[in-house]
């Protein structure tokens, strides 16, 4: 019997029509544009300005804090303007305008394919060397990498989890990283398991991809402490404290606990391999992995993709847009988030591009609940759903505040599992916003 | 038999006497002294509870009034002048003078001005909308017509308009609580000065885009051009983040911005129409002044 999480979960139809395509290369975009805040925290601080010429590699814009991250061009021309661009958040963001000249990288930069694999750095080095790429979470929330690194003094941290699950439906850019890069991961993850001083590192895969199970097991041998975990599929797996519990059967607390307070740090696949890059080859986080894919989508594909390329491009990549696109999605069709635009640029966190048909994307009708608590048996949480979506219709922020809706992942577990198609994930949303907001400006005031 | 009917007698009496007195000494010794004002207070009140004050509710901001021993700084807008008057005459103090207000839709993003680039399925909300992102149209900062400004209202003054979907308010029943400025998640209307016959000049846009994007989103987006800055005398119109605002308390009512605006988004509301026409002031709408 193979391991997962315990509560909760559902099991969307896995949709991975890119497993077996090759990662292929989605080309240099005519102009590239960097969004300044790629990530949690504080928005990057622009380094450059209007007419400066800039290499691959090259910083543009620093951390504008701790929980911040460093933004380096992917392309090398001119640096044209810094302006508003609308990014996936729906809404105009600061960004830095590249206009493409030619593709010349910044020397320090390995860019040969041999597999670097000792590493002589000292934990602090392995951490300033991440922090200086810029490498932030690539599974989606984008957390800066550093700060999850350093963890606070008395944590007693035991096992490194990497998470190869990708649960969401339709993604296969983690899958076709671990089949096409397995050493540089593995090396990654040893490296990771230095910079923190640990002897066991586990690498979490989901069932429908056992041939990457088999492959990083074959090659894991030659690492000290590396063990590969084939886990049962299910939906959100994926999520920091589901793997946790279904790895190492351990439950992490509501905040402010954090998994090291159980032992355990969470990295994901893409993130270990952009920690490789950083370390081993001085290469900062400039390009990703995208699968762009959809049920109509002519070729769908998985792309090597350097950030700040507009979206747009990419379809192309895939065949063009389909023409009964009803909705364009950045991410999974499960916590993707909708595009109200195809010139939206890549960012780090940018995992899938997903073309939805019309008669999909369309909402069904909703219906009143039939109280029959499938969301709560959905909710990997343990919260329950309709009862969150009602206080956050009432206004009862109070009362929200007390049942824990702060520890929804916002998984939207509970939306796909009503039967009467209710917009739960919209309320619930909509109650931790607005219950995240109370506290902090009560903490303010303190 | 009688003695029966007599020691039942008997023993309830005594037992209701004695708990009668023992209730009435409880009652004088425990006694909550509640100030009589409060009552007459709350009676004055409209009893809304709507918490426009700032209070709970209309008690709790008669206990307030109480507590503080005047109306100093405490107004409820929803009272008729000669009502916070009379509390003020409860409280042996004088009532100052609250200049009157009423709720103003600074949007004109209709259908027809606004096109309408894509499509919101979710939860008709508009908090939850603005979560979600720019809107259905171009403008990320316009109305997005989900009504949270309508079901918030406790007096019915504010309604969605069929045709262009943005908010009307009804100046006769809006008592200016502002339940509806902290609903838009957009922060679209405003609590502006009655004046004088209700008269209001007001910039109806909060689009902080630059020029060209806001024009390409609305045909009616304020473009930052400062035309109406140079043109008032009183220094009550600023300029920031390419959005022109007109202060209530600065501005005289001249009315020459109005005509400069390139994007005829400054309105004019409550005058008399221009004389060629000769109307009377009641028949002149909000819309046809502005087109004027």
């Amino acid at each position: 019997m193979l391991k997962t999480f315990r509560i909760g979960g559902v099991h969307p139809e896995d949709n991975k029509l890119t497993r077996s395509c090759r990662t292929g290369t989605a080309g240099l975009p005519k102009q590239a544009v960097f969004p300044l805040s790629q990530h949690i925290g504080a928005p990057a601080v622009p380094c450059v300005k209007r007419g400066d010429s800039v290499k691959v590699g090259t910083l543009i814009a620093a951390a504008g804090g701790f929980v911040s991250a460093n933004i380096h061009s992917s392309v090398s021309g001119k640096v044209s303007k810094i302006d508003s661009v609308l990014d996936a958040s729906g809404y105009r963001k600061p960004a830095i305008f590249v206009d493409v000249e030619g593709d010349e990288w910044e020397e320090t930069i390995d860019r040969s394919d041999t597999v670097v694999k000792g590493c002589n750095l000292s934990p602090e080095e392995i951490i300033s060397k991440v922090k200086d790429a810029g490498v932030v979470g690539m599974g989606g929330a984008c957390f800066p990498t550093h700060v999850k690194l350093s963890p606070p003094k008395d944590a007693n941290i035991e096992c490194l989890i990497v998470n190869g699950v990708e649960c969401e439906p339709f993604l296969t850019a983690d899958h076709r990283l671990m089949l096409e890069h397995p050493d540089e991961i593995l090396v990654g993850v040893s490296i990771i398991m230095k910079a923190l001083g640990l002897e066991r590192g586990c690498v979490g895969i989901e069932a429908n991809k056992m041939d990457a199970v088999e492959l990083l097991r074959e090659k894991a041998r030659e690492y000290n402490g590396i063990e590969i975990v084939p886990l049962r599929m299910k939906y959100p797996q994926g999520g920091e404290k589901q793997l946790i519990d279904a790895v190492m059967g351990r439950q992490v607390p509501a905040p402010p606990a954090i998994p090291a307070n159980v032992g355990a740090i969470v990295q994901n696949v893409g993130t270990v391999f952009a920690i490789y890059e950083a370390v081993q080859k001085n290469m900062p986080l400039i390009q990703r992995n995208v699968t762009v894919t959809g049920k109509s989508v002519k070729n769908p594909c998985n792309l090597l993709v350097r950030t700040g390329t507009p979206i747009s491009q990419l379809i192309e990549a895939a065949g063009g847009m389909p023409e009964d696109t009803g909705k364009l999605i950045s991410g999974g069709p499960m916590m993707g988030r909708p595009l109200l635009s195809a010139d939206v640029p890549v960012v780090k966190g940018t995992s899938g591009v997903l073309m939805i048909p019309r008669q999909e994307a369309v909402r069904a009708e909703e219906r009143p609940c039939i109280r029959c608590a499938k969301c709560v048996s959905a909710c990997p949480m343990g919260l329950e759903p309709y009862l969150m979506a009602t206080l956050g219709e009432q206004g009862d922020w109070e009362r929200a505040e007390k049942e824990d809706i702060m520890i929804c992942i916002e998984c939207g577990c509970c939306q796909s599992s009503c039967p009467s198609r209710r917009p739960l994930l919209d309320w619930v949303r909509l109650t931790k916003t607005t219950v995240g907001g109370i506290i902090r400006s009560r903490n303010a005031k303190k | 038999m009688s003695n029966a009917i007599l020691s039942a007698v008997v023993v309830l009496g005594v037992t209701g006497l004695v708990t009668g007195v023992f209730l009435f000494l409880i009652s004088r010794r425990f006694a909550v002294k509640s100030d009589p004002r409060i009552a007459s207070i709350q009676a004055l009140l409209p009893g809304a509870n709507c918490g426009g004050c700032g209070f709970p509710g209309c008690s709790a901001f008669a206990e307030a009034c109480v507590r503080q021993g005047s109306l100093n700084g405490m107004n409820c807008s929803v009272s008729k002048p000669e009502a916070m008057a009379q509390i003020a005459a409860i409280m042996g103090s004088e009532v100052e003078a609250v200049v009157p207000k009423v709720a103003v839709v600074r949007c004109e993003g209709s259908c027809a001005n606004r096109p309408r680039l894509n499509v919101y399925n979710g939860a008709m909300r508009c908090s939850i909308a603005n979560m979600a992102g720019g809107g259905e149209t171009g403008c990320f900062f316009g109305c997005l017509g989900c009504g949270d400004c309508v079901s918030v209202c406790k007096f019915d003054a504010i309604h969605m308009d069929a045709v262009t979907g943005l908010p009307v308010v009804n100046q006769e029943s809006c008592v200016a609580c502002g339940a509806c400025v902290s609903a838009c998640p957009r922060h679209i209307i405003e609590l502006r000065n009655r004046n004088k016959k209700d008269r209001r000049v007001y910039v109806s846009c909060v689009n902080k885009d630059k020029g060209p994007v806001a024009k390409k989103a609305c045909a009616v987006a304020c473009i930052g051009c400062g035309k109406c800055v140079k043109a008032c005398q009183f220094e009550a119109i600023t300029l920031d983040m390419n959005l022109a605002y007109i202060d209530p308390e600065k501005c005289r009512l001249c009315r020459k911005c109005v005509d400069e605006c390139p994007q005829h988004i400054i309105k004019a509301v409550n005058f008399p129409a221009p004389l060629p026409q000769k109307q009377s002031s009641e028949t002149v709408s909000q819309t046809e002044t502005a087109n004027a």
